[in-house]
Parts: structure tokens; C-alpha cells; sequence
């Protein structure tokens, strides 16, 4: 299944903005935070298709994920 | 100091009225009692006013007052301490004003060992004040009179001592645009509300500051220890320690797009397909020249930004303007969104109404109620960049076109009977946070005291931030309650003169804490919020005497009946209706939004 990550803030530093993989069913979040080198800790907002994410939910095909780390108000 | 006889911590306990048309400067002590009962700030400008102010004042003739207020904590060495306040009844909503700027000025003033001014009736001709320590001066401005922020400022320093700040309306107040801001050393506003159409009705064109005096501390050891523990909180927050001085308040653009409540076009859409191209990532790559702080402040949201083909470096704009000039007109070229910004600086306009009365003012177009004769050559669809600017730059001048969205959005669409096309609450512009996916902030705009309004009970920190907690945005369990928790808790942050973003990283306990050194109060987190409600009360009170009632408390047609059409909040509307009860009831309020004699009371009112 093909899953696109975007990336923002300083979890852009050193990594493509958005990245599109190529998973095995039954993949999770916290297996494409695992391919990316981020650790869960340092994910402030984590959205699946703009909502709220579980990062231990089974993702499926055509999913977006979105990772900020802590970051900030107006 | 000295209010009445009375040692004052944190006050200087100086009041200074000015009559201008008198041309009289009297000096009088603040009322200790008053002062920690409304704490300073917001609340006490508020109840000075009320108590001086017809709450039918028409907000542009002579009777109407200006308060500049400062807080307790304004120019005391605390983290944040330098904001002050612009206290007045507004000529955009008709509702209180209260309108809150950050920079150097606040603390400033606070030097000269007064904390409040009251600026009373309207001066004959043109004149600017200075004010050096206990050296006041009402001065010819009529030199002054026209001239853009920039050029005023540098005309009235060179004329200052050393180190003077200067605060001053532009040409859009003096011309009385209900969108004028009272402008700050350069490039810090007291933005919203249409403040600077006050001063500008009252002939006042400046404000110039210089003091040598610091305010007393209660317990100066007390409030070393209670500072560390302040900047240490700050440093290690993400959002105050690493998200905002990395990026400023423009890292939002990302995080509200991707959520699908960044409204787009006049809020015809909630997801900007473009939305990186003006987000905090790509003005920090792209434009940042440097970080702009205000006073004392450790976390540094401020930017400076370059337009190079001007070939200058100035003031950046924050989350709210990037949307109001970029997503909402359908604009996605940061460098001209940084040239709109400018044009509002120096011209002395608030950047969240220029920007959404420009959109609602593209939606006129499209939906065929402007004419194309009626646009002199300038272009107003949405996406046009050089039509954005154009439109910015005759609101500021209040000329052709310009001088009727100069009014703001609400009386500009009602001209042309579409009222219902002004995305406003109150007839103040809703900033860059669509309701219809975040119940919380909806029911927050639609109970602000001062309308369509973010800071006044910022519910995108549980809601979208998750601070200090995450919340449902979708749910409405719960919301009223912490609605009315963030807006008292913000009466008080903005009362004691301290930068709203504190509170990302500390809670009520903590104010009381850094409070309580300072004056020498006794307070606890408890008092801290009663405080808070106590101020939200007197505003409510004083709107319900101007006629604003429970009608008022509402949102744009749109977004109760609209269902947002795209993004990961489709399909959503905002559900006021469900959430206005148990809000009232959660202020003590009777059905029809007015306190009750008992929560009046408790408050002591």
C-alpha cells in the first residue's frame, strides 16, 4: 500500500518534506516513525488524514501522515 | 511608590489625565484597592472606564476616552513583562476595546513612574505628548499630520532623548478607519479593534516615552527564585523553548492547513493547497532576517524579514497576517504577504481586518455584488497579488473603494446588502481558525467581549496543540468549561501586562507566584482565575449597557449552516447552539447571557 508522509518544522532537518512509501499491509505509524529515524517522544501533533492519529492503528492505502514536534501558538 | 499614601509594589501608583482639549495635565493616585482587584492592564483600564465612559458613547466623538494601561508586572524584570494596553470603546464593534501590544514601549512608559494614562476629549488641532520622566508635554504634531509611522517615529526620536519609544497612529487613524491600530516603536501594534481611529479622532497623533524609574519589588528574592523557575519552564517548553523562536507564530500555517481549518478564500474552503509556500518553514529558509523580541523576553517570537527588491528589512508578519493577505485572499507569495504587512505598519492598520475585508471583499466580486467599474483598474479576484496590494495600500489612504472597506468587512458587505458574506463576530474580523472544525474556539469568538477574536480564550491550544492537554476538536464535551477557563485565565495574563504565549508553558500557580513577589499580593491559582472572571464580567456588563446582548453572541451564517467542503474537516459545521447554554450556565449567566445578581456578588461587583 502506498502511504505519504509529510514532515514540517525542524523534522524537515535533514529529511525530504514528504515522502511517499511503499508498505506491507498491516504496517502502523509507528513503523514508518521507526523507517524515519523519529522518535514518538519528540512528536508533538500527529494527524492520520488530518485527524487526530493512533500510532499503533494499521495504516491503509493512500494514508496521509502529518508530524510536527512541538511547536507553536499565535 | 506611592498611591494615596500607601506603599505600592509593582504600581507606580500614578495616574496621568490629560484633557486635550483643555490642554491640561493633572496627576492622580491610583486607588490601590481598585488596582488589586482588577490587577491593572485590561481589568483596571476596563473598570476605570466604565466608570468614567457612557456606555453609549459614540466611540468617535470627544466624550469617548482613551486609557493606555500597564500592568503590575509590565517593566519589572520578569520574562514577557513589557506589554501594556489600549483601553476604549470601539468604533468597529461598538463593544469594550481592549487591544494588547507587545515591543518596548509598555515598559517605556512604565519608567516615567506613572502606569495609566487617560487621554480625554479632542484636541483643536494635530498635537503628539512627551513624556520624560515626570516631564509631560502636549506638543504641535501638525507637521506630523500625514506622515507614515516610519517617518513620524524617526521625527519625534530625533527630537527625544536617547532610547526614547515612540507610539503613534498613521495616516489610516488619522483618516478614522475603523481597522487602525495604534503603532509601536516601528513595527508592534495595539491592532484590533479600530484603537487608532480613536486617537486619531481626538487629534492625538503620537506618544512619545522616556524614564529613568523602576517600579518597587515586594520581595526581590522571592522573585529571582520565582524568574529562574519562569525562564527555566520557558526554555524547556517545545512551544515557548524551541517552536516559536525557531519559527515564529507562522509555524501555525502548516499545522491549522493540515488540519483543515485554515480558511481559504473568505472561508469558502478550510485547506490551502499552497499553504507551505507562506508557512514559518519557508519564511524562516526563505526570508528571516533576524529575530525581533520585545522586552525581556526569552522566547522571541518576533521576526524581521527582507523585502529585497525594496531593499529593506522589516517587522515580519505573524500567523494571523500570513492568513489574512495569503490563504483567505488566495495568496500564496509570502514576499508580497511581507509587503502588505509593511503597507499596514506604516500606515497604522490592523493586519487580520485589511486582509479578511480584502477577501470578503474578492467574494463581493465573484458573487457579482462589486462592479467592475467601481474597481478603478484594480484587480479584486482572489489569487490577484498586485490587486491584494493595490487594495491594501487604498484602505490605508481611505481613498475610492478603500474608504468603504476602510470601515471593516461587516459595514462594507452590508452595503451591498451581504452582510452575510462578512466572516465577523461582533463586526470584528474572525482570524486565520475556521470554528467549524474546532467547537471550542467557535464558541470562543462567539462569546468574546471584543468579537471575532483568537486571543481572548485561545482554544487551539487544547484543540489543536494539544496544551496542556488534547482535546476532541470535533467533540463539544467539556468546551464549555475550558472556554471559559482560557478566557479568564487570559483577563488575567493580559491584566498583569504579561505575553499571552507564557501560558504554554506555565499555569495559574504560577502567575500567582511571579504576582505575588512583585506586589506583595497574596494570591493563589484560584484567585488568579477569579480574577480573570471578575474582568470578563465587567466587559460583558459594559457591553450589555451598550446594547451588544446574547443576539450578538454569535458566528457568520456560514459557518453554522455551511458544511466545510473539502479537507479533513468536511462536512463539519459549527454547533454553537448545542454549546451557548452550558456556557452561560458555566458563568453563572441567566439564559439570555446576563449575570446573575448572585455571580455578580461572588465577585464582588
Amino acid at each position: 500500500m502506498k502511504i505519504t508522509v509529510k514532515l514540517f518544522a525542524t523534522f524537515r532537518d535533514g529529511r525530504e518534506k514528504i515522502r511517499i512509501f511503499e508498505l506491507e499491509q498491516g504496517k502502523t505509524p509507528e513503523d514508518v516513525i521507526a523507517i524515519l529515524g523519529i522518535e514518538k517522544s519528540e512528536i508533538a501533533i500527529f494527524l492520520v488524514n488530518g485527524r487526530d492519529g493512533q500510532f499503533d492503528k494499521p495504516l491503509i492505502e493512500g494514508d496521509l501522515i502529518a508530524l510536527f514536534p512541538p511547536v507553536g501558538g499565535g | 511608590m506611592y498611591g494615596g499614601g500607601v506603599i505600592m509594589y509593582g504600581y507606580n501608583g500614578k495616574i496621568l489625565r490629560i484633557n486635550l482639549k483643555e490642554k491640561t495635565i493633572k496627576v492622580e493616585a491610583l486607588d490601590l484597592e481598585l488596582a488589586k482587584k482588577f490587577i491593572g492592564g485590561r481589568g483596571l483600564g476596563t473598570k476605570i472606564f466604565m466608570d468614567e465612559v457612557d456606555p453609549m458613547v459614540d466611540p468617535l466623538s470627544p466624550e469617548n476616552k482613551l486609557i493606555i494601561v500597564t500592568g503590575p508586572l509590565t517593566g519589572t524584570p520578569v520574562p514577557t513583562g513589557g506589554r501594556y494596553m489600549v483601553v476604549t470603546k470601539s468604533p468597529l464593534s461598538n463593544t469594550i476595546a481592549c487591544s494588547n501590544s507587545g515591543g518596548h514601549w509598555g515598559a517605556e512608559f512604565k519608567a516615567t513612574g506613572y502606569d495609566i494614562i487617560i487621554l480625554e476629549g479632542k484636541a483643536d488641532s494635530p498635537v503628539y505628548l512627551t513624556i520624560i520622566d515626570d516631564k509631560v508635554e502636549i506638543k504641535d504634531a501638525s507637521s506630523l499630520w500625514g506622515k507614515l509611522v516610519t517617518e513620524t517615529t524617526d521625527i519625534i526620536k530625533s527630537e527625544m532623548p536617547d532610547k526614547a519609544k515612540v507610539m503613534t497612529i498613521g495616516p489610516a487613524g488619522e483618516r478614522l478607519s475603523k481597522m487602525a491600530s495604534i503603532m509601536n516603536e516601528y513595527d508592534r501594534a495595539a491592532g484590533r479593534s479600530g484603537v487608532g481611529a480613536v486617537m486619531g479622532s481626538k487629534n492625538l497623533k503620537a506618544i512619545a516615552v522616556k524614564g529613568s524609574s523602576k517600579p518597587q519589588i515586594a520581595d526581590p528574592e522571592k522573585l529571582k527564585e520565582v524568574s529562574s523557575v519562569w525562564m527555566k519552564a520557558i526554555k524547556e517548553n517545545g512551544v515557548t523553548g524551541a517552536g516559536l523562536p525557531t519559527y515564529g507564530t507562522a509555524v501555525l500555517v502548516n499545522i491549522l492547513n493540515e488540519s483543515g481549518v485554515h480558511p481559504t478564500n473568505n472561508f469558502q474552503k478550510s485547506y490551502f493547497e499552497n499553504a507551505d509556500d507562506i508557512s514559518g518553514e519557508t519564511m524562516t529558509k526563505d526570508y528571516l532576517v533576524r529575530k525581533n523580541p520585545c522586552f525581556r523576553c526569552p522566547i522571541a517570537c518576533g521576526r524581521y524579514v527582507k523585502i529585497e527588491e525594496m531593499g529593506i528589512e522589516v517587522g515580519g508578519p505573524e500567523y494571523e497576517t500570513l492568513w489574512s493577505f495569503g490563504s483567505d485572499c488566495g495568496i500564496a507569495d509570502m514576499n508580497a504577504i511581507n509587503k502588505a504587512n509593511y503597507l499596514c505598519n506604516e500606515y497604522g492598520m490592523d493586519t487580520i481586518s485589511v486582509g479578511a475585508t480584502i477577501a470578503a471583499g474578492m467574494e463581493l466580486y465573484q458573487k457579482g455584488y462589486i462592479k467592475e467599474e467601481e474597481l478603478e483598474g484594480s484587480p479584486l479576484e482572489f489569487g490577484n497579488v498586485q490587486g491584494m496590494l493595490d487594495w491594501t495600500l487604498k484602505i490605508g489612504k481611505v481613498e475610492g473603494l478603500g474608504a468603504k472597506m476602510a470601515e471593516g468587512s461587516y459595514r462594507f458587505c452590508d452595503s451591498y446588502g451581504a452582510a452575510h458574506l462578512s466572516m465577523t463576530v461582533k463586526k470584528l474580523e474572525i482570524p486565520a481558525y475556521d470554528p467549524r472544525g474546532i467547537m471550542g474556539q467557535g464558541l470562543s469568538y462567539a462569546t468574546s467581549n471584543r468579537g471575532g477574536c483568537h486571543v481572548r480564550g485561545y482554544m487551539i491550544s487544547p484543540e489543536i496543540l494539544g496544551l496542556p492537554q488534547k482535546l476532541d476538536r470535533f467533540s463539544l464535551e467539556g468546551k464549555a468549561t475550558w472556554t471559559k477557563i482560557f478566557q479568564d485565565f487570559t483577563a488575567t495574563i493580559d491584566s498583569l501586562g504579561l505575553c499571552l504565549f507564557t501560558s504554554f508553558a506555565m499555569g495559574a500557580s504560577d502567575y500567582a507566584d511571579l504576582c505575588n513577589a512583585v506586589c506583595g499580593t497574596e494570591h493563589t491559582a484560584e484567585s488568579i482565575l477569579e480574577a480573570g472572571d471578575r474582568i470578563y464580567n465587567i466587559e460583558r456588563q459594559f457591553n450589555l449597557q451598550a446594547g451588544i446582548d446574547q443576539s450578538q453572541d454569535t458566528l457568520p451564517k456560514r459557518l453554522l449552516e455551511e458544511p466545510i467542503t473539502e479537507g479533513p474537516s468536511k462536512g463539519n459545521v459549527h454547533r454553537l447552539s448545542e454549546l451557548l447554554p452550558d456556557y452561560y450556565k458555566e458563568r453563572g449567566w441567566d439564559e439570555n447571557g446576563n449575570p446573575t445578581q448572585e455571580k455578580l456578588k461572588a465577585l464582588g461587583l
